[in-house]
């Protein structure tokens, strides 16, 4: 069988993202990228860690924070994580517009949290908290921005990964990348998780 | 199935621009390595001809900073780690019966953004001088130069350093997903291993230096304060992550040269590897305490009793799997069949050369001593110890043991012998003083000296010594040209070889194995000659055999890196910016254009075994 070739439910594998050699390559590639980028975002968590409390005269993070805000975003990124478990669930199904109808949903939650961390990000720097005026700055934005870079760049390739296969089916050769999509996307929210409780709320107790 | 198959023949530059085949792109990555390996030791010899007398004054100051800093990091990341990666792509595969790596699209992508950063890099010394803070490019040194060295330093690598991670996870699925029937983790060969083991290591170590790096980028071109105390700043964070990264970077370069020292000597003593199990374990327990121990480059900067111990007790716990592979290699040579090429010479001189290095390393471990001999020449002496005395002793060793394989040509063995000699000699004469000009107190890093401190004798031996290295890399190069000016003269296996890349025809096939060998034990070939068959069992029957295209986009990608790097360099946001957007073009056409490669089909394959071509 092609792998460019729509799958129908008669010939349908259990795991279609793991079905052919390049499948189980890609699969196991993108976990171990996962691992490298879990020591990206550590060594960003201990220099945040380092330099937290070092505001100087600008305001500290217990000032600045808005729980009520960030919880918004956050209940946008967990909410998105949990469309594309859906999304998942569909591509074993072989429901190809239940998969783009779920996807969907996670890239606009995913933009909705993007346009919160911007519009989050313009607020202090009107605060006087900017990517210069402290150490504390600068750990802060890079973090959480490097973050925020993650969301965008998963939301450029999952409009891309849509948008080409639209009319396509689910096929041998896209199964692997939208379950890759789903993968980052989890891994993305995980680290969102830990942003949420070691900058926020460790940051608005002190 | 023909819709799908457009396959374009290239030939002459262009297809060595757009090749994903991983015997290609392996000399690729040795042709690179080894032209920054001659500008790197290049650097050196300019720097001990400097040494060779005190109060000299031919490269001073700035100058002689800038040649330090230079010969270190190319060495590094631009000479050893490439070689390296060229032995691993064009051996591994074959080691492993597999007929490509995993993804042989990445493997392109990862070559040329290492050359893209590594010309960027050296571009700085025709663009307003080279960097000059050290390989370490500790802050606040790297922070406040204010020339543009230290941005090619850190946009250079960092262009670089991906290239070896996207290498790094190559390896890694290749090594677990591709191996051919029979090929179980206990079968593969040692230097299969010890790529498997630094994948692992690059992909957990190189992350850390791409955020240290983007702090450092960060810090000098968009004004942050990680390392600024005037802002709140700490410049200890600098050191910490670039030692998690760099002492693991320790093992990234010895574990691949552990692997080819195996190999090799276990091919010319004609016995089976001694310890083979204790050898995969010894290989794995370095990989993973390599992680504990990067404070031990760091013990005078004070973080106290409780955390030195530690780490030093982690340092010296690493002799004990050396140790272990030193007594298996010995014990490998023991009661074998020696034969003394140019590959063993280099091996067996590797061993005590190593053990040398490894003795001034726990020395060093001691954090009470390395008060004494922090920021010394005996630092100097000991890790060139382990990296020339180690290192590139296995990497000559795996040049003239794979040579045959890679290009289809023996190295000429007397001049091979003149190569060992001059280069070994000569390393002892470089270095063994180096011992004594630190416990003197010489320190490190710095261009001249007085005379009249007894210090005079032994640099000049040391240069002298840095010479002869220089006459064996020439005598190699000649070798090289010679060889490469005769016409194709090896026959498949000139070694009487155990592994699987020995048992194919010369030249390597594209697709390397016309039929995926059945692995029966260890030493997969050794097994079949001891049986009387002499070539391997097929593990499946002549077929279709699948390939994919070469593409020029790694080129592309990595070349809007490189233009990108310029932008960064001197704040030009539109060079940056469209440099960046290449990078994101070229992905995007990945994404788009559907290219499930070409099949080779059956008729074609049974010609090529008919004529003794697979």
């Amino acid at each position: 069988m092609n792998a460019g070739e729509r799958l129908t439910d008669a010939n349908f594998p259990a795991h279609p993202e793991k079905a052919t050699l390049e499948g189980k390559n890609k699969f196991l590639g993108f976990w171990l990228f996962l691992g490298g980028e879990t020591v990206l975002f550590a060594t960003l968590f201990g220099t945040y860690l380092g330099l937290r409390n070092m505001h100087l005269d600008g305001p500290s993070g217990a000032e600045l924070f808005s729980l009520p805000l960030v919880f918004l975003a956050t209940m946008l990124l967990l909410t998105s994580s949990l469309t594309s478990v859906y999304a998942v669930l569909s591509l074993k199904q072989n429901k190809v517009r239940s998969l783009q109808g779920w996807f969907l949903v996670t890239l606009l939650l995913g933009l909705g949290f993007l346009g919160l961390e911007i519009y989050e990000f313009i607020h202090y720097v009107h605060e006087g908290h900017t990517f210069t005026s402290s150490a504390f700055g600068s750990a802060f934005y890079t973090l959480v921005g490097f973050h925020g870079a993650h969301v965008l760049f998963g939301i450029l390739w999952i409009t891309t990964l849509l948008a080409r296969n639209w009319n396509r089916g689910i096929t041998l050769s896209n199964a692997p990348k939208y379950y890759l999509f789903a993968l980052y996307w989890h891994f993305v929210d995980v680290v969102w998780v830990f942003i949420f409780t070691v900058v926020y709320l460790m940051g608005k107790v002190g | 199935m023909a819709t799908h198959e457009s396959h374009k023949k290239r030939s002459g530059l262009m297809d060595w621009l757009t090749t994903v085949d991983h015997k290609k792109i392996g000399i690729l990555y040795l042709l690179a390595g080894g032209f920054f390996f001659l500008i790197g030791g290049l650097e050196a010899v300019l720097m001990r001809i400097q040494l060779m007398e005190p109060d000299s004054k031919i490269f001073t100051g700035e100058l002689y900073n800038q040649l330090l800093t230079m010969h270190g990091t190319t060495m590094i990341f631009l000479a050893a780690m490439p070689i390296i990666f060229g032995f691993m792509n064009a051996i591994v595969p074959l080691q492993l019966g597999a007929r490509d790596v995993a993804f042989p699209y990445v493997n392109a992508v990862g070559f040329w953004l290492f050359f893209f950063g590594g010309v960027l890099l050296n571009l700085s010394w025709f663009l307003g001088g080279a960097p000059e803070a050290g390989w370490t490019a500790y802050a606040p040194l790297s922070t406040v130069a204010e020339d543009t060295g230290v941005d090619f330093y850190v946009l250079g690598l960092q262009i670089a350093g991906a290239g070896t991670l996207a290498g790094g996870i190559n390896f890694l699925v290749t090594i677990i997903n591709m191996r051919a029937p029979g090929m179980t983790f206990m079968r593969m060969p040692l230097f299969t291993w010890a790529s498997f083991v630094t994948s692992g290591l690059i992909l957990f170590a190189f992350p850390a230096l791409t955020v240290g790096f983007f702090l450092l980028m960060f810090e000098r071109v968009f004004d942050a304060n990680f390392f600024n105390p005037d802002m709140g700043g700490n410049i200890l964070i600098w050191e910490h992550i670039f030692w998690i990264f760099g002492h693991p970077e320790v093992y990234i370069l010895i574990l691949p040269a552990f692997g080819i020292i195996s190999e090799v000597i276990s091919t010319f003593s004609n016995k089976r590897l001694f310890g083979y199990s204790a050898m995969v374990f010894a290989t794995v327990l370095i990989g993973f305490l390599g992680f504990m121990v990067w404070v031990h480059h760091m013990f005078t900067v004070g973080l106290g009793p409780v955390a030195n111990s530690i780490f030093a007790v982690a340092t010296m716990a690493i002799a004990i799997p050396t140790g272990v592979k030193i007594f298996n290699w010995i014990f490998t040579m023991w009661g074998g069949q020696i034969r003394f090429s140019t590959a063993m010479l280099f091996a067996v001189g590797f061993v005590p050369t190593f053990v040398m290095g490894g003795v001034t390393g726990v020395m060093l471990s001691v954090p009470a001593a390395d008060y004494q001999y922090h920021d010394s020449y005996f630092v100097v002496a000991h890790f060139h110890y382990v990296i020339v005395g180690g290192l590139i002793l296995g990497l000559f060793s795996g040049l003239y043991y794979w040579y045959p394989r890679m290009f289809n040509r023996v190295l000429n063995e007397t001049l091979g012998k003149w190569n060992f000699w001059l280069f070994f000699i000569g390393f002892h004469l470089t270095f063994f003083p180096q011992h004594w000009l630190g416990l003197m107190g010489m320190p490190r890093r710095v261009y001249t000296y007085m005379s009249g401190q007894e210090l005079d004798g032994a640099n000049f031996v040391s240069t002298i010594g840095a010479i002869l290295m220089g006459a064996g890399t020439v005598v190699l190069l000649i070798n090289i040209i010679i060889s490469a000016s005769s016409k194709y003269a090896t026959t498949k296996d000139p070694w009487d070889g155990r592994t699987l890349e020995w048992s194919m025809p010369v030249p390597t096939p594209e697709y390397n194995f016309a039929q995926t060998p059945l692995v029966r034990g260890l030493d997969a070939l050794y097994v079949e000659k001891t049986a009387g068959n002499g070539e391997m069992t097929p593990a499946e029957p002549v077929g279709e055999i699948h390939m994919p295209n070469g593409s020029i986009l790694p080129f592309i990608l990595s070349l809007g890196m490189f233009i990108s790097g310029f932008g960064f360099i001197y704040s030009n946001w539109y060079v940056a910016g469209a440099g960046l957007g290449l990078v994101l073009i070229t992905m995007f056409l990945r994404s788009i254009i559907d290219d499930h490669g070409y099949h080779i089909h059956k008729e074609e394959v049974e010609a090529d075994i008919k004529g003794g071509r697979a």
